[in-house]
């Protein structure tokens, strides 16, 4: 009955041990984080209070895990049901992505244990961007969870439950695409209030329009990456017919974003500021380079219909919305003179322990759990 | 001559020695004087035997000292210069030729005196004057032997080797200059600049100013025949060159913000600063608290009286007594931060190759995944 | 099914574009100063830079100095109360100071030396008021004072990245962290007092009162011939106490009049506000750009529950779809 099956295999080859390390590293850090202070592991300063976690973990993080996002759009509200065999994994990343920011924030925020004043009424502030993420990725987080219980459900439950689960799982999946959008646009209006410290080649009024529509970019390069290195991975056949029919959209989305993004730079006058000669400058040019590779690979049929040149045209397009982010929030960001940030050797590992048990729980749920779709031979 | 070498190497008189013995003053007593002197002068102690050697040299160069309008208080400090019979010392060791307080003799006499050894001495002697000048009315209101003061030192200023302005009278008009000047009382350096006269002038302003700085600054001339090197209002730089407020040993009090209210409050029986209360240490220009007065080691702000500012122009005798200070010299500057202060947080060599390793990776994985892309799809 | 695609896709804009807020890029009404709000002015012409305010700004929140093993064994003392380069968890204020050339003459800006006394603004329209996802930091709707409860903190750090100022600071060093920010000594002021900054100035350079009144001082200054004596009011406007000082010649503006939407602590200087550390700064808040988009895009929250309908229903007939297929 079901389209998806778990593919098995062992679980404890090399890598997986490799990363198994990582992740204890990170969990040692850890505990010197919560028993001396953030000072302890981190370079965060007064003058920059977010680095590398809330930059790559938190917000690169939960854009990466924009995948879910993505297809979710694409499958269940624009109806496209042939790209239905790459929802659940890229649900699943999604899940991953979200869970472990989540538990990033609780790792850097300084005062965790009293996180849940979040969600009390009477702390409310409704003028607070911070506060909109915080309760939507919080909610979003559970719904990710309720959308993929069908997984669960088809491995141990009756198929009566998961029948009755799936009636009102639509429910879960049209949370699924409003939550990500008042977030993932409220990420870039987070910026807003940080003024003049943001440099003018990303401060802007239209950071939410820029940061939505690189979400969904980054999103679909996930989709395009993680179905080519699972295929490898794992040695399945390459998805790239349906990948390559769904470029036309992500195409779509990409232009938009051009348009958005430098339309408004053009509209200021800030376009000048990426001549500068300077760190912002450059990396201004790395980013937009980064947004026209896929531009180019995805508008040419014979590009977009080679698997190499559609896998770069993935990867190129979630460094490019990464490096917007880490734009926005790191390099363009400047609280004054004397300020400095560079993460710290300790923050590294921790962050390099979090991907390493995101990709360890992908592995363990693609091995145990039907999520990748099976194979068809032709 | 037969002459004895003492400790410091210094080479005394063996008849002015004797000397020293009929007078009561030990060997040791003159040693410690001169290194006193020394130290005024802020010269190296080895100093001390050179200026032993000027004190006893026989050839003793004549003194003139002048009284004008005055209180007599400049000569009186020098009287008790406590320091065993250094007074007599330094009359013995110059050869006073005529002062109006000192002079055992009186009327025409003294002016014989005077004028006998203005004339063998002329370009030689050292004329201390004491007071200032009054210009208003031909100068009616100080009169000499039926001279009056401008007339004198008219006479008198030109054929001296030097000028020395004892006194804040002499050096800038002191009390008497005081809004409205009604005899429009003037210091001897502007009185020889406006009749031209050429004789080099040296300040030492104070009322009284410390005695040990005009013995210091006698002795200089003696010593090395030349005068000491002076400011730019021509006071020697050796005792005028700090403000009172740096060397004040409330200063730390200051620095640290505890200041007096009023006088006797808890503040002010704790010694602490005076500022508030008025004092013009921050403005004032002397050596009192490095020296203090009368060999007991007391000053005014010692004893819980704010430094009036007799000795600097513009604050002494013009500034309310209790109207506070315009700080000059923020000393030390190094005590205050940049506007804007280097933080820590930058890049580390290890913090950076970590990032290298980690960027590296993905892109090794990257380059690898599309090579093995490229084989599957082959 | 192609009937209703098209029409859904227009209602999915519609309410992303909403949802964004790119209705509009315009600030919302400046906020305007509480009745009552109390404030400092600091005049950089009478700072003498003795610290007396840093010293007493310690005792008065009850921190402690900043403890250096090498300052402290240099100066055979513990615990250094105005260590510290800068403003940060230990420190609520600090003299800082302008220098160029020879640093010979106060309040020059060529060869001269200036003070400047950085602490709390407290914000007409404060970012990190806005920014506080839990409401820890508040403008006391009486004074006006920013002030912060550490109850409510969760220490995102939010309002650090907010503040223009960089004022908020926040305890790394420590397992349990709060943030650290001026709150114009709230506790003396309830007991009558006012800020231990402006109790021990002794020459009036921090001076405490209601803003109104500190702005009409201000003006006052401005206008005063340079070089002429002019009586300063010292510790606050009502404390009655005076001190004389030259009128030195003021920049012809007060910092922090229209600053981000104007602020409570008011500064005057002889030297350029920018050399001291002093930015230019927008007279709208960064705070009222961003509030007013966010409220543009969840205004009655219309925005959000029609994308939501229109999900709903295009979720449910996929995956009706998709059971039937």
């Amino acid at each position: 009955m079901s389209n998806y099956k778990p593919i098995g295999g062992k679980l404890l080859t090399k890598p997986f041990i490799v990363m198994m390390a990582l992740a204890g590293i990170a969990g040692i850090l850890l505990l010197q984080r919560f028993l001396f202070g953030l000072g302890a592991v981190t370079n965060l300063s007064d003058g920059y209070p977010w680095g590398l976690w809330i930059v790559y973990d938190v917000l690169t993080g939960t854009t990466i895990a924009c995948g879910g996002y993505a297809m979710a759009l694409l499958v269940y509200v624009l109806n496209k049901g042939k790209y239905h065999p790459l929802v659940r994994a890229a649900l699943m990343t999604s899940m991953f992505g979200y869970t472990l920011a989540g538990i990033s924030i609780f790792i850097d925020v300084g005062r965790y244990w009293q996180i849940y004043n979040i969600l009390l009424p009477k702390y409310v502030n409704l003028n607070s961007i911070m506060f909109e993420v915080a309760f939507c990725v919080t909610t979003y987080i559970l719904v990710l969870w309720m959308e993929f219980t069908p997984v669960f459900l088809e491995k141990w439950a009756t198929p009566k439950a998961k029948a009755k689960m799936e009636k009102i799982i639509f429910i879960f999946i049209a949370f699924g695409v409003l939550l990500p959008t008042m977030h993932q646009s409220s990420l870039g209006t987070l910026m807003v209030i940080a003024g003049d410290k943001l440099a003018a080649l990303w401060q802007t009024g239209w950071l939410p329009i820029t940061f939505l529509l690189s979400a969904l970019v980054i999103g679909f390069g996930m989709v395009i990456f993680e179905s080519y290195y699972s295929s490898v991975a794992f040695k399945r056949p390459l998805e790239t017919h349906l990948l390559s029919k769904m470029s036309k959209f992500i195409g779509g989305v990409l232009v938009l974003y051009i348009i958005f993004r430098y339309g408004d730079l053009i509209w200021r006058g800030a376009l000048k500021d990426a001549f500068a000669g300077d760190v912002n400058g450059w990396m201004f040019i790395i980013e937009t380079i980064l947004f026209i590779i896929p531009l180019i690979i995805l508008f040419k049929e014979k590009l977009r219909n080679n698997a190499q040149y559609l896998f770069w045209a993935g990867v190129s397009m979630v460094l490019a919305g990464a490096i917007l982010r880490f734009n926005t929030y790191l390099v363009g960001f400047s609280p004054g003179p004397g300020w400095h940030y560079f993460p710290s050797v300790s923050e590294i590992l921790i962050t390099l322990g979090i991907i390493s048990a995101e990709i360890m729980a992908y592995l363990v749920f693609v091995k145990k759990l039907p999520v990748l779709p099976v194979i068809e031979h032709n | 001559m037969i002459k004895s070498k003492d400790k410091n190497g210094s080479q005394i008189d063996k008849h002015y020695t004797e000397q020293l013995k009929e007078r009561g003053i030990s060997r040791s007593d003159f040693i410690k004087f001169c290194s006193v002197a020394v130290a005024t002068m802020s010269m190296p102690l080895s100093f001390a035997a050179k200026v032993a050697k000027s004190i006893t040299d026989p050839a003793r160069p004549p003194v003139i000292w002048l009284h004008f309008q005055e209180c007599t208080g400049c000569t009186e400090t020098l009287l008790r210069a406590t320091h065993p019979t250094v007074d007599n010392l330094v009359l013995d060791m110059i050869s006073l030729d005529y002062s109006e307080t000192l002079c055992a003799a009186a009327g025409h006499q003294v002016e014989d005196a005077l004028h006998k050894s203005v004339k063998a001495n002329k370009g030689k002697f050292i004329l201390v004057v004491e007071g200032s000048v009054p210009l208003a009315e031909d100068g009616i209101y100080c009169k000499i032997g039926g001279k009056s003061a401008l007339d004198i030192i008219k006479e008198i200023g030109p054929q001296a080797a030097a000028t020395v302005s004892i006194g804040s009278c002499a050096s800038w008009g002191g009390v008497q200059s005081t809004y409205p000047n009604p005899t429009q009382a003037t210091g001897i350096g502007d009185v020889y600049k406006m009749n031209n006269i050429k004789t080099p002038v040296i300040n030492l302003p104070g009322c009284p100013p410390s005695p040990y700085n005009l013995l210091s600054t006698v002795l200089y001339y003696l010593t090395l025949k030349k005068l000491p090197k002076l400011d730019k209002l021509g006071r020697p730089k050796f005792a005028y060159s700090t403000l009172v407020h740096e060397n004040c040993e409330r200063r730390p009090h200051f620095d640290a913000g505890r200041f007096a209210e009023k006088y006797g409050d808890e503040n002010h029986r704790q010694g602490h600063c005076l500022y508030k209360i008025g004092c013009k240490g921050p403005e004032t220009y002397a050596n009192c608290p490095s020296i203090n007065f009368c060999d007991v080691n007391t000053w005014p702000v010692s004893v819980g009286h704010p430094c009036f500012g007799c000795a600097e122009q513009g604050v002494g005798f013009a500034k309310p007594l209790h109207e506070q200070a315009d700080v000059k010299l923020v000393t030390p500057p190094a005590g205050f931060p940049n506007i804007n202060e280097e933080k820590p947080g930058g890049v580390t060599i290890g913090a950076a190759a970590v990032a290298g390793v980690v960027a590296g990776a993905a892109i090794t994985a990257s380059v690898a995944t599309a090579k093995k892309i490229g084989e599957t799809e082959a | 099914m192609n009937i209703d695609r098209k029409q859904f896709f227009k209602v999915l804009a519609a309410g992303t574009v909403a949802t964004s807020g790119v209705s509009t890029l315009f600030a919302r009404e400046r906020k305007l100063l509480p009745k009552n709000a109390v404030g400092i002015l600091y005049d950089a012409t009478l700072c003498i830079g003795c610290k007396s305010c840093e010293v007493e700004c310690k005792k008065v929140n009850g921190m402690s100095g900043v403890f250096d093993t090498k300052l402290e064994q240099s100066h055979n003392v513990s615990g250094i109360w105005d260590g510290g380069n800068d403003l940060d968890s230990k420190t609520l204020n600090k003299i800082k100071m302008y220098r160029n050339g020879t640093s010979s003459t106060k309040d020059k800006e060529t060869n001269g030396y200036a003070f400047i006394k950085r602490a709390c603004m407290h914000c007409i329209d404060p970012n990190c008021v806005s920014a506080c996802p839990v409401t820890a930091l508040t403008k006391d709707p009486i004074t006006g004072i920013v002030q912060y409860d550490k109850g409510a903190c969760i220490g995102c750090r939010y309002c650090q990245v907010a503040c223009p100022f960089n004022i908020p600071k926040f305890e790394f060093d420590k397992a349990l962290p709060e943030i650290v920010k001026c709150e114009m000594c709230k506790h003396q002021l309830d007991k009558g007092g006012i800020p231990g900054c402006c109790d021990v100035c002794p020459t009036g350079a921090s001076l405490f009162g209601p803003v109104e009144k500190l702005m009409k001082e201000a003006r006052r200054r401005i206008k005063a011939q340079p070089g002429t004596k002019y009586r300063y009011p010292v510790s606050s406007l009502e404390s009655g106490e005076t001190q004389t000082h030259t009128v030195q010649k003021y920049i012809s503006y007060i910092y922090g009049e229209k600053e981000t939407g104007g602020t409570q602590y008011l500064i005057l200087s002889a030297v350029p506000y920018e050399k001291l550390g002093l930015l230019k700064l927008p007279e709208k808040s960064a705070a009222s750009t961003s509030e007013k988009i966010q409220h543009t895009a969840y205004k009655g929250m219309i925005a959000p529950v029609v994308l939501l309908g229109g999900l709903l229903y295009a979720a449910h007939r996929s995956t009706k779809q998709d059971s039937t297929e």
